[in-house]
């Protein structure tokens, strides 16, 4: 559905930090990110994807679990 | 937003303004009725809200018989594509001295004014032919209002005695019915000294500020204002009401003011001071617009589409021209990236659509990545307004 | 020299953990302004781009000195927050939120002149001086913000944000350069207006002309052909007035909120008439500011 950005979640890395679930979902000003049902993880909200500012909150807050792709380049 | 006269006059009324004897009819009959009850000769006023109708078409009658023709007349009349919200039947009397007053907001000094008159009028006329006979009084907006302003005022009118108490009662009166109420402009183009010594207005015209029209719902509620009854100088046509929608139900961004034009180029166009440069640019190379449609203030990338889907399916557009000024927190990619994926789910080629993409700025780098990607040329800030204008003239021939 | 800034110009954001404001205050930074601290209730102890976040300005004001303010939280928080700014002492405030009445903006503006605070806007952008320091929204991302604002000769005061950027752009371009831009606000009630700030560019030496960049609606642009007719400045102005379309069109509201014409005094043909009668270079198209900026200053 999302034509120009792509988030890759890496939850295994995610869950090994206490809170960086929830982190993910407070910084992210588009709300990319949603709790997983399984305990400290998130899932990617596709519908949001393209909204993407590319703030960078993301992926300062765990270098490692996200990554974000611009689909254009 | 323009409230009718007769809405205006229920305010009044509620706050205990003196007010010349009237009430609203509906249908020519009805007039007739109220003029006979009123007894002698009326004014009929036509409620309407285009520029000038109202004031324009207000006619006095002698009788019943002349209310119920000229009525019948006056509800007929068009006002920007609506009819007359009824007709004011008013009593008319003859008095000993008349008056005006008007209460806005002075940009120069930025604080609300109230100018009066001792002649009847619209201040801003008068203030051409007679600016002699105008006095001026500027009031708080953070404080409360107090009275000895109002008899300030009225004792620069020349008023004394029970005047000049009369006379401040009504100004602090309608002071503070300006203030409560977020008037934008109030005005009172006649008040009447009757031969009992008292006072009554006579003609009203009130615009509420419409940027606070959520915090004064229960006011408009009260007067029977449909919720998106924004009282534009004409009726909103079905395109003009989806953009409305589109902007309401995504607060990421602005798109506003939206407006229908019978042009055939399609604008998707900046906010602010952009949009207006860029119309008198388009219309200077000798384009038409098909509407005007001026997004900004950072849109969502949905908003984008929402907006770019609803000017390309109006009747007549074959393209659109994306333009802006340098955008500054408006960014150039997320724009980019609504308009294609608009362009997209109606199953077109961005690049047959697309007359000119003129959005230099922030993120300029991404917006043209993704452009090319579709294949279209991206304007650069070299490009100017004028001239990513007429390209796209030229283009849609 | 500059307007309003300089170069040690501390300041804090108001609403910073908000879309808008996360986006600018790192362009700020990026820019290399002074951002101490940023409020938003609530958020207090977090960090946005290396910048603390507390729960209240005066947290900030107690310890730091604090030259200016963006205010850009949610419009009905707008008035609270600019009070809030000016009773912890804050002297220079900026409202970007746009859509605030003009009752509240009056009390605003009442009230930072009683505390002797200058207000700029609402719905503006802000101030930039080039290279010296970036108060506001102006100009995207630092990389972008540089190609529009160099450094030069001429003082720009827009009634639009975004034609203060494009004006800019164009100075810049043309080689003139910017000496300090201020987008002043579009609404029909802002703290400052063209008549306020002027005398602050003819204090500058850096600025050389002043281009203003006006709409339909207001008498701001009266009020300067009257400045400039009572003052005898050094300053050459070079004056644009967008929306001509809108004289066709009375009482409907384009652009900003402050864009109507109703009154005469509204209408584009009398801001251009009345600026010409003063002496005010005014352009036909927006293209040909530049070349008369030249023409004003001689070079």
């Amino acid at each position: 559905m999302a034509m120009f950005i792509r988030v890759d979640v890496d939850n295994t890395v995610i869950e090994k930090t206490a809170s960086l679930a929830d982190k993910l979902v407070e910084v992210c000003p588009v709300k990319i990110f949603k709790l997983a049902s399984q305990p400290n993880a998130v899932e990617v909200v596709e519908e949001n994807v393209d909204e993407c500012t590319l703030c960078d909150l993301c992926t300062q807050a765990t270098p490692e679990g996200v990554r974000v792709v611009k689909l254009y380049e | 937003m323009r409230f009718y006269e007769f809405e205006a006059k229920q305010l009044l009324k509620k706050h205990r303004i003196p007010l010349v004897q009237s009430e609203l009819a509906k249908t020519a009959d009805e007039a007739a009725k109220i003029a006979s009850d009123i007894g002698g000769p009326v004014i009929l006023k036509p409620q309407a809200i285009a520029p000038g109708v109202a004031t324009a078409s207000a006619k006095e009658v002698a009788d019943p018989a002349g209310a119920k023709a000229v009525a019948a007349e006056l509800l007929g009349l068009d006002d920007g594509g609506r009819k007359p919200n009824g007709i004011l039947v008013e009593a008319r009397p003859t008095g000993e001295a008349v008056y005006s007053l008007s209460f806005t907001y002075d940009g120069t000094t930025k604080r609300p004014v109230v100018a009066a008159s001792d002649m009847a009028g619209k201040i801003d006329d008068l203030g051409d032919t007679h600016p002699d006979r105008i006095v001026r009084r500027h009031f708080s907006a953070l404080y409360p209002f107090s009275d000895y302003i109002a008899k300030e005022l009225a004792k620069s009118l020349g008023l004394g005695g029970n005047d000049l108490k009369r006379m401040t009662r009504i100004v602090s009166g309608l002071a503070r019915l300006f203030l409560d109420y977020d008037f934008a402009d109030l005005d009172i183009t006649s008040l009447v000294k009757l031969g009992d010594g008292n006072f009554v207005v006579l003609d009203v015209q009130a615009d509420l500020e419409i940027e606070a029209r959520h915090r004064q719902r229960p006011m408009l509620n009260e007067l029977g204002f449909s919720k998106d009854d924004l009282r534009q100088v004409r009726e909103p046509t079905e395109f003009e009401l989806a953009g409305a929608r589109i902007d309401e139900e995504d607060i990421r961004g602005i798109i506003s003011p939206i407006a229908e034009f019978d042009g055939n180029i399609g604008l998707v166009i900046g906010a602010g001071g952009g949009s207006l440069t860029l119309t008198d640019a388009v219309r200077k190379h000798g384009g038409r617009p098909a509407n005007y449609a001026a997004i900004g203030g950072n849109p969502s990338v949905d908003k984008a589409r929402r907006l770019t889907k609803l000017v390309l399916s109006k009747p007549g557009v074959e393209k659109i021209a994306v333009m802006s000024n340098v955008v500054s927190n408006t960014r150039a990619d997320l724009v980019a990236r609504g308009v294609i994926k608009g362009i997209i789910e109606l199953g077109f080629e961005p690049a047959d659509k697309i007359l000119i993409f003129r959005v230099p700025g922030a993120w300029e780098a991404d917006a043209a990545k993704i452009l090319q990607k579709y294949g279209i040329e991206y304007c650069d800030r070299t490009v100017s307004i004028s001239e990513a204008a007429r390209r796209a003239v030229a283009k849609a021939g | 020299m500059a307007v309003i800034v300089h170069e040690d110009f501390q300041f804090i954001v108001q609403g910073i953990t908000g879309r808008e404001a996360l986006n600018f205050t790192r362009e700020c930074l990026q820019y290399g302004s002074k951002i101490i601290g940023g409020v938003t209730p609530g958020k207090g102890g977090r960090e946005v781009y290396g910048v603390p976040v507390y729960d209240t300005v005066r947290e900030i004001t107690e310890t730091q000195r604090v030259d200016g303010t963006i205010i850009t939280v949610p419009l009905a928080f707008a008035p609270d927050a600019a009070y809030e700014a000016i009773d912890a002492g804050i002297k220079e405030v900026i409202i970007i939120t746009e859509g605030i009445p003009r009752k509240d903006a009056s009390a605003i503006v009442e009230y930072a002149e009683l505390n002797g605070a200058r207000l700029i806007g609402p719905n503006c952008l802000g101030v930039i001086v080039p290279d010296v320091c970036r108060f506001g929204s102006l100009g995207g991302p630092a990389v972008d913000c540089r190609k529009a604002f160099k450094p030069g000769v001429v003082g720009v005061m827009s009634r639009s944000g975004g034609m203060t950027t494009e004006i800019c752009n164009a100075l810049t371009l043309s080689g003139l350069g910017v000496s300090t831009a201020i987008s002043i606000g579009g609404d029909p009630v802002i703290g400052s207006t063209y008549v306020d700030l002027i005398p602050l560019f003819e204090a500058d030496e850096d600025t050389k002309a002043v281009v203003v960049y006006s709409e339909p609606g207001g008498t701001a642009e009266a009020d300067l052909a009257r400045w400039t007719q009572e003052n005898d400045s050094r300053l050459p102005i070079v004056a644009f007035v967008a929306g001509q379309f809108m004289d066709e069109m009375p009482g409907m509201s384009f652009g900003h909120a402050g864009t109507v014409v109703n009154k005469k005094v509204d209408s584009p043909a009398d801001k251009m008439r009345r600026m010409r009668e003063a002496g005010i270079s005014v352009a036909e198209e927006i293209g040909d500011i530049p070349d008369l900026v030249r023409q004003a200053i001689g070079n």
